[in-house]
Parts: structure tokens; sequence; C-alpha cells
């Protein structure tokens, strides 16, 4: 594994590894947000499930949060080691021959890494202070209540909102990129591009949804 | 010295095994001790690199270019001749043979040619060995196509590019050796002299074109395969960088030089547009085979043409005339080069020429759209197809077939050649002349070898397409690695040759002299402008068509030129770096050389036979009126020159051609 | 109609000078000149001038040794497509333009001098698996008695014409020469032929790619669209797969 990950396309793979890893828990954290909007009570259920089932909680919440740190360390490794390895042109016109949103994944994910430490100090922080620090009693039902007040501030939301263009743009190319990385022929690729550009752009704007949903509906 | 060809006695057909069978042969042990210098690494050069490595050979390796891989075979486009007979179609060795000789107009070494049409298999199933991607059939099998002068369908191809294919696949084979350390490679490196040691060749002057350094390499063998030297004539289908030096260094101490003034001019280049021209593009002869050549009926249409003031498609069916239809019924458009470069000359000096400098002729693919157009439609059911669906379905296949081509046409020119018929003129491109070499593919220098387009080849005095990469190849593949081991079995014992010997020194420091010479002449003009001088005199008095008394001109005019060089030529920048300027300069004064000998040759032989054309010699009656008209009484030989000095004062030594498999005929493609 | 044009040219005399843009102006540029033609002209004029002319790499000038590399206004072999530099024709400007020239560059294309630079890592990559091990005996099996489906053998064909120019490198951000290897590591990986070295092949040449100092692939697709032989970014694809399955 070290000696694969030490080669370019080894890294490549692991970075679409990770990707993936990444969007399908961004789906499946889209599908239980999602619910809040229809039912407070579905959303509680779900949420209480994820956050006290032992599977999740000791098994899938470290692997995320290691293929969370593992895609953006490796994002930044990759594009210190593709600044080593270019000379910067007086002149570029790099609009010429790809897309902005390829030529800038790196801020992309910059903007997504801010969120994500807002999220976790927002949302997760508080999730692990209240279950395993201060040991506050079980309530299956707070959840719901709480994702409502977190979107009460327009700072937050704005932010919230911001975050998921980011992510958006990210994912525009990401999508795409991530089955190419992983040996995807260009032609199946090709066949992806509308699944690509739902995903990219529906998701993000599901989530901004959603905030708006509950910025405007706080009760 | 007389001439030994070396041709071994026998059948012609036994000839090449018999000899393998008898020669001397290195033990791999001793293959190790020693030392094989290849000059190029094109089709020729980079395969026998990779085959004498194979053999245990240590193998250096020299090419200007900074990567083996752009040697100019890379630009052959249009295919490469075997005699595998896939087609079923009646072709042999002995047809093969046969097609080469009379191809070259009876002027070629019989015994070379068969070797040559022998070994021709075998590189088909070498290539696609080494993972060639020839074109192929639905069933998986080889392709092949027709080309210009036979009448079997024997050539390989690899869409229009299989100069490029096969020069990658003898690329990676010299990469398997040079990563095995059994090639050395030095890119950016230009031949300066060969060295000689008690009369043999024993290694070669370079210099280092990057950091300008003059340096020395040593062996028990020196191949030389730098390619044909077209550039003479400035303007050629060769590449900017494609030279006679190292040919004219080996030249210059000992090698004869054959034939200088086989030349083919190729009928179907893109014209020349202007002053500015730095070289010339071919489309490959393969659009002959589609496209029908034209010039204008009348006079007032042409000029009319010229000025701009009416178009090609302008004219109706009558006011055309297919000029190599009307002339040459049986071969029509697809008569042999030299036939169909002289006639359209012949029609441009007439005044029938339509580009805005009066020479070009154009090639209609108009007739073609519209029978290919039939017969797809009939192909898709369609009995009653429309104009446009017809034109629109022929489009379509010569797009498949040319596509390449047509694109290269039209960002030279600007002009799309699906709706216009293309423009094209003759433009020299081969060089069937070279270093005179034996049955060995040895020169007159003992361990110098030449190879490839260098050499003077197996083509005679015209070379029929798809015939110079099957000859590269079988030389570097099938011929040298065999013959150079009954020459070095002899160097077993010699031990590695030291550079420090004198004549390394003396070489070393005439090619310093030299190039001193150059970065301190503080002339007034330019490398390029003699080179465009030169090759003006060249085109004009020693191209397409030649006399005794434009040769005698142009002998004095390129002494007189040569001179002027010497005197006058600026070189700026300095010896110790990269100097493009410097390297070229080299070059150019050895083409001065050469073009003397080359009108030399011309004016010595007064016949005319293939690309060469002396208009004293015509047929003046008979059918043939005004055809080429060739001397086998007085001239089937090989003219080989000795360097004495002065370009002028070569001496001629006659190879005389013996045709025992073969009956001399005029060529007739009436 | 003749152009007048402003030129800023990279001057670098040799590997270790710093290097810099240079102004030069030309005029009466014929729209049918090649773009190398219109430094041909300009090379001139330095040099009845007393100066020292702008190297350049250059040799076939028609498109398929690979030699000429220019990055011109921002592109490697400039505006047009499917071309090489030396393709490109003057009438792909306009009279008063301002044109930038500047080498190849990468940190793995280090600069010769001027607009010159040295590719010779990719030589090195295919030093290291860019071939089929055959020898040259003369009795190698008959050409026919492999037949290669004809699909194969045109994408193999398709893969086989890249020219090792380098524009996908120069046009690159991450200067990645993935599109230049997948280009060769496909064609073999497409032929019966190829089968047997095809682990060792693409896991040598990678190492070797790597090694040279290329950067990685983020899938920008910047190199198909400037590459001049429309090499496709399948072969990265197919790179990617060879890797993974001689890995595993
Ligand atoms: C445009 C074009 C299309 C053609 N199409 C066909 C075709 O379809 N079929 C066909 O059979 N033939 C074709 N030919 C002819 C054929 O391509 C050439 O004759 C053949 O490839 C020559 O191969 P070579 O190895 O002898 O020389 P080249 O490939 O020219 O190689 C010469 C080598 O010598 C080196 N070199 C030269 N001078 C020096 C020096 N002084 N010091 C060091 N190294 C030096 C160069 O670096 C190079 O490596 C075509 C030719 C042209 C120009
Ligand atoms: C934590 C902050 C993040 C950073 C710093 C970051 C950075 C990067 C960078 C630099 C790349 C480009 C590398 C490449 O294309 O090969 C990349 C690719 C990618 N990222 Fe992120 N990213 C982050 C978060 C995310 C998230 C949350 C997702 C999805 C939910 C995501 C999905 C992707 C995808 C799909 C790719 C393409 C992978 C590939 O090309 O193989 N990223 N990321
Ligand atoms: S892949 Fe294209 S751009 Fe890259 S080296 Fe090959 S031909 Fe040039
Ligand atoms: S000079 Fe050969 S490709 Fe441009």
């Amino acid at each position: 594994m070290s000696g694969v990950l030490s080669s370019s396309i080894g890294r490549k793979v692991a970075m679409a590894a990770s990707a993936f890893f990444l969007m399908f828990f961004l789906l499946q954290h889209f599908v239980i947000n999602l619910t809040s909007i229809f039912s407070a009570d579905a959303f509680n259920e779900l949420s209480h499930f994820m956050g006290t089932n032992p599977a999740v909680q000791f098994a899938l919440q470290p692997v995320l949060i290691f293929g969370v740190v593992f895609h953006f360390v490796m994002g930044f490794v990759l594009e210190l080691r593709n600044k080593q390895a270019s000379v910067k042109y007086v002149k570029n016109n790099g609009a010429a021959n790809s897309t902005w949103v390829s030529r800038n994944m790196i801020y992309s994910g910059l903007a997504i890494l801010a969120f994500i430490v807002l999220h976790f100090i927002d949302f997760w922080f508080p999730e692990i202070n209240h279950k395993y620090i201060a040991n506050l009693p079980e309530d299956p039902s707070r959840y719901y209540g709480e994702l409502v007040h977190k979107f009460h501030s327009p700072v937050r939301t704005g932010a919230y909102v911001a975050a998921f263009a980011f992510l958006a743009l990210h994912l525009l190319h990401g999508f795409k990129s991530a089955f190419q990385s992983s040996g995807m022929s260009a032609k199946r690729a090709a066949k992806l591009e509308t699944v690509s550009k739902i995903y990219a752009i529906g998701i993000p704007v599901g989530f901004i949804i959603i905030a708006l949903f509950h910025h405007f509906n706080q009760h | 010295m007389a001439l030994d060809s070396k041709v071994p006695q026998g059948p012609i057909a036994d000839k090449w095994t018999n000899y393998k069978n008898h020669i001397d042969l290195v033990n791999p042990a001793n293959k190790r001790n020693i030392d094989v210098i290849v000059v190029g690494t094109g089709l020729a050069g980079g395969s026998a690199a990779a085959t004498l490595a194979e053999l245990g050979y240590n193998v250096k390796a020299f090419a200007y270019q900074d990567s083996p891989r752009r040697a100019h075979s890379i630009a052959a486009q249009g295919g490469i001749n075997a005699a595998k007979n896939y087609q079923g179609d009646g072709d042999s060795t002995y047809r093969l043979f046969y097609d080469t000789v009379k191809g070259g107009d009876y002027r070629a070494r019989e015994a070379n040619v068969y070797r040559l049409a022998e070994v021709s298999a075998n590189i088909i199933d070498q290539c696609v060995a080494q993972g060639v991607p020839f074109a192929r059939d639905y069933g998986g099998l080889l392709d092949n196509r027709s080309f210009g002068g036979v009448l079997v369908s024997r050539t390989f191809y690899a869409k229009g590019q299989t100069g490029q294919q096969l020069l990658l696949g003898a690329y990676s084979a010299m990469n398997r050796q040079i990563g095995r350390g059994k090639i050395q490679m030095y890119n950016r490196h230009e031949m300066m002299d060969v060295v000689l040691v008690d009369g043999k060749a024993r290694g070669i002057i370079t210099r280092n074109l990057v950091t300008g350094e003059v340096e020395r390499h040593s062996a028990h063998a020196v191949v030389i395969a730098s390619g044909g030297y077209g550039n003479v004539f400035f303007l050629s289908t060769n590449a900017m960088g494609s030279n006679v030096s190292a040919s004219w260094k080996i030249h210059k101490k000992g090698a004869y030089f054959a034939n200088p003034c086989y030349t083919q001019i190729h009928p179907t280049c893109i014209p020349v547009s202007g002053d500015h021209q730095s070289k010339l593009t071919l489309m490959s002869e393969s659009l002959r085979n589609d496209g029908r050549i034209w010039v204008p009926a009348k006079l007032e249409d042409a000029q009319a043409i010229r000025e701009g003031k009416k178009k090609p498609t302008d004219l109706s069916e009558d006011e055309r005339d297919y000029y190599l239809e009307r002339r040459y019924p049986a071969f029509g458009n697809l008569v042999p080069r030299d036939v169909a470069s002289r006639a359209a000359k012949e029609r441009c000096d007439a005044g029938f020429g339509v580009n805005a400098t009066g020479e070009a002729v154009y090639l209609d693919f108009a007739d073609a759209i519209k029978r290919y157009g039939r017969e797809q439609a009939l192909i898709h059911g369609d009995h009653n197809p429309s104009a446009e669906k017809i034109d629109k379905l022929g489009k379509e296949v010569v797009k498949a077939k040319y596509g390449n081509l047509f694109q290269m046409y039209d960002k030279i020119v600007d002009e799309n050649p699906y709706e216009t018929p293309m423009m094209i003129y003759p433009a020299v491109h081969y060089t069937m002349g070279g270093t005179w070499v034996d049955y060995n593919l040895m020169t007159t220098i003992p361990g110098c070898y030449c190879i490839g387009e260098a050499n003077f080849s197996d083509h005679g005095a015209n070379r029929l397409g798809a015939s110079a990469l099957m000859q590269g190849l079988a030389d570097g593949y099938f011929v040298l690695p065999y013959t150079i081991g009954d020459y070095l079995s002899d160097d077993i014992r010699t031990g590695k040759i030291p550079t420090d010997l004198p004549e390394f020194e003396e070489a070393e420091k005439s090619v310093k002299e030299q190039i001193n010479f150059f970065v301190n002449n503080n002339g007034t003009k330019s490398v390029d402008h003699f080179h465009k001088r030169l090759g003006k005199i060249m085109w004009n008095k020693v191209g397409m068509a030649r006399n005794a008394q434009g040769l005698t001109e142009a002998m004095a005019e390129i002494k007189a030129l040569r001179e002027e060089f010497w005197k006058d030529v600026k070189v700026p920048g300095s010896a110790d770096t990269y100097n493009e300027e410097l390297a070229k300069a080299g070059r150019v004064a050895d083409f001065l050389e050469l073009g003397e000998l080359f009108a030399k040759d011309a004016l010595v032989r007064e016949e005319s036979c293939g690309g060469h054309f002396r208009e004293e010699s015509a047929e003046t009656e008979g059918p043939q009126k005004g055809e080429a008209k060739r001397d086998d009484v007085n001239f089937a030989f090989v003219s080989a020159w000795e360097y004495t000095g002065e370009p002028a004062d070569a001496i001629l030594h006659k190879e005389q051609l013996e045709f025992n498999d073969i009956e001399l005929k005029t060529r007739s493609y009436k | 109609m003749d152009m007048n044009l402003k030129l800023k040219i990279w001057r670098q005399n040799g590997a270790n000078d710093q290097g810099k843009m240079v102004d030069y102006s030309l005029s009466d540029v014929s729209p049918d000149m090649s773009f190398l033609e219109m430094l041909d002209v300009l090379n001139e004029q330095i040099i009845n001038e007393g100066g020292e002319p702008i190297a350049f790499d250059h040799d076939c000038r028609e498109g398929i040794c690979g030699m000429c590399s220019l990055y011109i206004n921002g592109e490697a072999h400039g505006p047009d497509r499917g071309i090489t530099t030396c393709q490109l024709h003057m009438r792909k400007f306009k009279d008063g333009d301002t044109i930038y020239i500047e080498p190849f560059r990468a940190k793995a294309f280090p600069v010769i001098k001027d607009l010159v630079v040295d590719r010779t890592a990719f030589d090195r990559i295919q030093h290291q698996g860019g071939f089929i091990s055959v020898n040259t005996s003369g009795n190698t099996q008959d050409a026919n008695s492999l037949p290669i489906s004809k699909h194969a053998a045109d994408e193999a064909m398709d893969a086989a014409t890249c020219i090792g120019c380098g524009a996908c490198v120069a046009t690159c951000k991450n200067s990645s020469a993935m599109l230049f290897v997948g280009a060769k590591v496909s064609q073999y990986a497409l032929l019966p032929q190829g089968q047997v070295e095809a682990a060792d092949r693409v896991r040598n040449m990678v190492a070797q790619m790597d090694a040279e100092g290329f950067g990685n692939c983020t899938n920008t697709g910047a190199c198909e669209v400037e590459c001049p032989k429309g090499i496709s970014l399948d072969n990265i694809a197919r790179m990617n797969r060879e890797f993974f399955k001689a890995n595993i």
C-alpha cells in the first residue's frame, strides 16, 4: 500500500477513493437532512440512530473523519507537489482548454474545509459534548429542535449557503474526475455527465434549500 | 582503386543465403569487446543500432535531434512494400525485385535489389511483433494498398503515418537496448568528421550541440545512416536539419560518392507560397489513386485563374486538360513520379500554371467524391440519391481515406480541398544517389558502412513509392548486422581503440579550426542567405530538366558562391554554446561542395534515366516523342566519384551494371 | 495583407541564466507564412542587426517529428487546434497583435536556451518499458498468424500517433506527463503482443515518470484539448486501470 501511495497514480486513485467515500457520505447526510423538511419525527429518529448506534459511532464515524482528513491532506500534498513540478508562465491562457473549477479545486476545497471546521464547532462538538463529555441524558427528540435553532442566525445560514456553493463548484469537476481517476473510460464518463451535474448541483442546492427552509420557517 | 561490388557468386535467388552460410561470425563473448558507432537513428540507423546491440556489440548512436524518435523517417506517410502476397494477387520476391529494378530505370545493382525483396517479408513480421499498429481489415488481418508504377497491392500502411509508426517501432527496440546499457545514445550530437587509423574507420569527432563541446568517439566500425541530401536544393520535403555532412565527411576521407545527380522530384507537393518559404510539404502519392490532375486547356483561362478572375470550379469539363490521362492513357494519373513531375513542369512552363506564381496544377477530387458517393448510396440501398446526398456520402469516404492530408493542406493553404481542387507542384523529395557501397554495404573506406537513404541504394535512378522505408529497415534489421560481423571477426583481438591517437588529435584539430573560423569570420550575410542562393541555382539549372549549358553554368556559379560563402558568411554567437547558426554553417559548407559535384555528375551522364532528365536525350519521333531516352550502351553504370580536393576535379569510377535476370527495356507508360 | 506585429519573446542564455521577456517588432509579415517562418524572418533581422538569433526547436516543419514546442499567447502550440507550432500560420493573427512566445515550461523540461527545452525525460520513461521485448531474428512468426481485431488495432494506432512533443506537460497546470505515458502504455495494452510485459511496463514507466519530477494529473483535461494529435484522456484512464491491475 505504501508503495502504491508513493506513486502518482496510486495517490490519484486514493484521492478518488476518499472522494467517493465523501460523496457517499454526503448523499446519506443529505437524505437524512431532507427528512427534516417533511417530518421532524423521521429526522429525529434517523439522527438518533446515527448518533447512538455503536456501529455508526465507533466504526463509520472514525472512518469518515479519517476520510475527510485523508482527502484534504492528500489534496494539499498533491497541490504542493504539482506546484513544485511546474513553472509559471508569463502569459497563460488556462481558460482556453479547461474549466475554472477544474483548475481551482484547492480553493473550492479550502472553502469547504473552512466550513467543515465551522460545522464541527457547530454541530459535532456540542454533540460529542452532549454524549460523551457532559454525559447529558438521552433525548431522542432533541435533534430537530437543535437543527432548526442553528439556522436562526442569518450569518450562519449565509455561511452555510456559501459553503455549499463552493461544494457545488468542487463537485462539478470532482464527480467526473473521481471516475476518470479510477479508470473509467471517457466514453462511459461522458454518459455520467448528466448524473454528475445532477449530483454536483442537486445536492448542494438541496442542502441550501434545507438551510433556507429552516431559516425562514423559524417557529 | 578499382571498384569491387563483392556480389557473391551463384544464382540470384541463392546469393544471400549462400553468403550468410559462409561468412565469418563473431562469438557472443567477443562481441562484448567490440564497439560500433552508428551515426543517425532514423529507420536505417535506429534498426541497425538496436539489432547490433541485441547481438551483443556495444553501440554508440548519434543524432542531431533531441531524440531518435524525431529522425525524418517519421514524416513518411504512404506505406512500406513487402512481397508477402497476402492479397493473393500474384506478388512474389521476384516481382518486387523486378518492379524495383524497372522502376529505377535499370540503374540499380541486381543482387542488392533481389536481397531487398527477399528480406522485405521479414520486416513486416518483425514490426508486427514489435507492436507496430498497421492497418487491418475486419477479419483482423493486415490490409494493403497499392502504389504507383506496379500491378499488385503490396503496400502495408498505418493510416497516413507509416514512417512514424515504423520509426517508433525501431525506437522502441532501441529503448530496450538503451535501458539495458547496450546502446549509448548521444542526442543533439552532430558528427563532424570520421577518423581513420591505418586506413580503417575507427571513430568520429562530434560536436555536442548543447554545450558546443567537440568530442572524440572510437569504435571498431562506423556506420553512417544520416539520411538524404535533398536540402542541397534548400527547399525540399526533407526536415530542416537534414544534411549531407556525415556522408560528405567520409567522402572527403576516401568514400566514393555515387550518382549524386539522381534526385526524386515528387509530383504532389504543396506549391511555394513566397520568399519566406522554409520547406515544402508532401501530399502523399496515395492521393493520385483518386485525384485527377489537370490544368486549364486555354491559356486565357489559366491567366484569368492566376489573376483571381476565375475559379477552377468555373471551368467545364472540356475547358480542362487532364494532361496525364491524355498523354499516358494506360497509366493515367498513376504514372511514376518522375514522369508525372516532368509533365507538370511542361504544362506550367507552357503558361498553363494556376496559382499566383504560375507554378501549380490541380489535383481534383470532385469525380472521386461523386463516384464514392454513388457507391455508398447503393450500399445504403438508395438507388436514386440526390446530388447533395451523393456529395455528402462521397466526402465522407474521401475523408476517411485522406482526412489527415486534407487537413494538412487546409492548414497550410487555407482552402478547403473538399470544395475546390488542391494545387500541387513537384518538389525535391528523395535522393537516390549517395555514398557508394558494396554488397556488404561497406563504403570504399574499410570499416565504414553506409545504410538507408544515405547510401546510393537500391533504387537506381528513380525510387518507387513505399520502397525507401523497406530499404532502410532491410539494411538495418537484416543486412548490415550480418555483413558487419564478417568484417568485425578480424577485430576480436584488437581491444579498445584509444582516442588519444594522433589521428584523433589531428581530426579534432581541423574540426575546431573550422568552427573557430566560422564564429570569427565576421562576414555580412547569414548562412541561410547562401543556402537559398544555392537552392535557386540547383532548382533552375540542376532540377527537373537539365542541359549541358545549364549544368556547366551551375558548376561555375556554385563554385563562385562557395568562395563568397567562405569570405562573407556571418555566424553570430560563440562556439561553446547552443548555436544553431554555427551548425547550419557547417552543413551549408558541405552542400556547397556537393552541389558542384551533383552538377558535374549530371553533366557527365548524357542520357535521361529516371529522375535525371537531360533535354538533349529525349525521343525525337514515334509514339514516345518527347519522352526521356535512356542510353544503355554507354551509361549502364554507376558513377562513383573519388574526392581529390575541388569537386570539379573529382575522379569518376564506373561500376558497370550487369543485368542477368532482368531484360533491359524502355519504360513505357503510354 | 501584410501585418505588423509586436513580439514578446523569452530569452535565456543557457540553463543557468535567469531569463526574461524581450520585446521585438516585426513588419511586413505575410499571413501565408507559418509561425516558424515568421521567426526565421525575425532571426534574419536580428542577425543583420548584429544580435544573436532566438533559439527554438524545429525539424520536420510538417507536424510529425514533435520537435517544435512553443507556448504562444498562453497556449501550447498556439491558438489553433489539432496542430503543432510549425503548422500554425500567421493568418491566425491580426495586424497590430502582440504575441507572447515562451518555451514549454515544466521542472522536468529545463530550458537549454531561449525557447529550446530538454525533453529527454520522455525518452528515459520509454527506456523503462516503452517496447515489446522481441529480438530481430528474421524468423519471427508470420505477421498474419496473429489476427488482431480492427477495432483494437485502430485504437492502438490512435494512441500511437503521439509525437512526443510535450504540449500536454506544458499546458498542464500540474506539469503532468500522464497523457504521454498513458498513450504509450495504451498502445501496447491494446495489442496482444504487449500483454506479456504489461504489468512490469506500466509499473516501471510510471515509476520513472514520477522520478523525473512530473506532476500529478487532476483531470483538468487541458492536455487533450491542446494535444496536436488528439490523444484522448481515455489513455490516462486505461493506464490507471493497467496500473491497478499490475499492483493487485
Ligand atoms: C515527407 C516524406 C514522405 C515519405 N514517404 C515515404 C513513404 O511513404 N514510403 C517510403 O518508403 N519512403 C518514404 N519517404 C522516404 C523515406 O522516409 C526516407 O528515405 C527514409 O525514411 C530515410 O531513412 P534514414 O534512416 O536513411 O534517414 P533519416 O530518417 O533521415 O535519419 C537520419 C538520421 O541521421 C541523423 N543525422 C543526420 N546528419 C547527422 C550528422 N551530421 N550527425 C549526426 N547525426 C546525423 C539524424 O539525426 C537522423 O537520426 C518519404 C520521405 C519524406 C521526406
Ligand atoms: C476538506 C476539504 C477539502 C479539500 C481541501 C479538498 C481538496 C481537493 C483537491 C485539491 C482535489 C483535487 C485533487 C484531484 O482532483 O485529484 C479534490 C478532489 C476531489 N474532492 Fe475534495 N476537498 C475537500 C472536500 C471534499 C468534499 C467534502 C467532497 C465531497 C463530498 C470532495 C470531493 C472531491 C472529489 C469527488 C474530488 C475528485 C477526486 C479525483 O479527482 O479523483 N472534496 N479535493
Ligand atoms: S500526448 Fe499529445 S501533447 Fe502529449 S506528447 Fe503526445 S502528442 Fe504531444
Ligand atoms: S517541427 Fe516537426 S512537428 Fe513541428
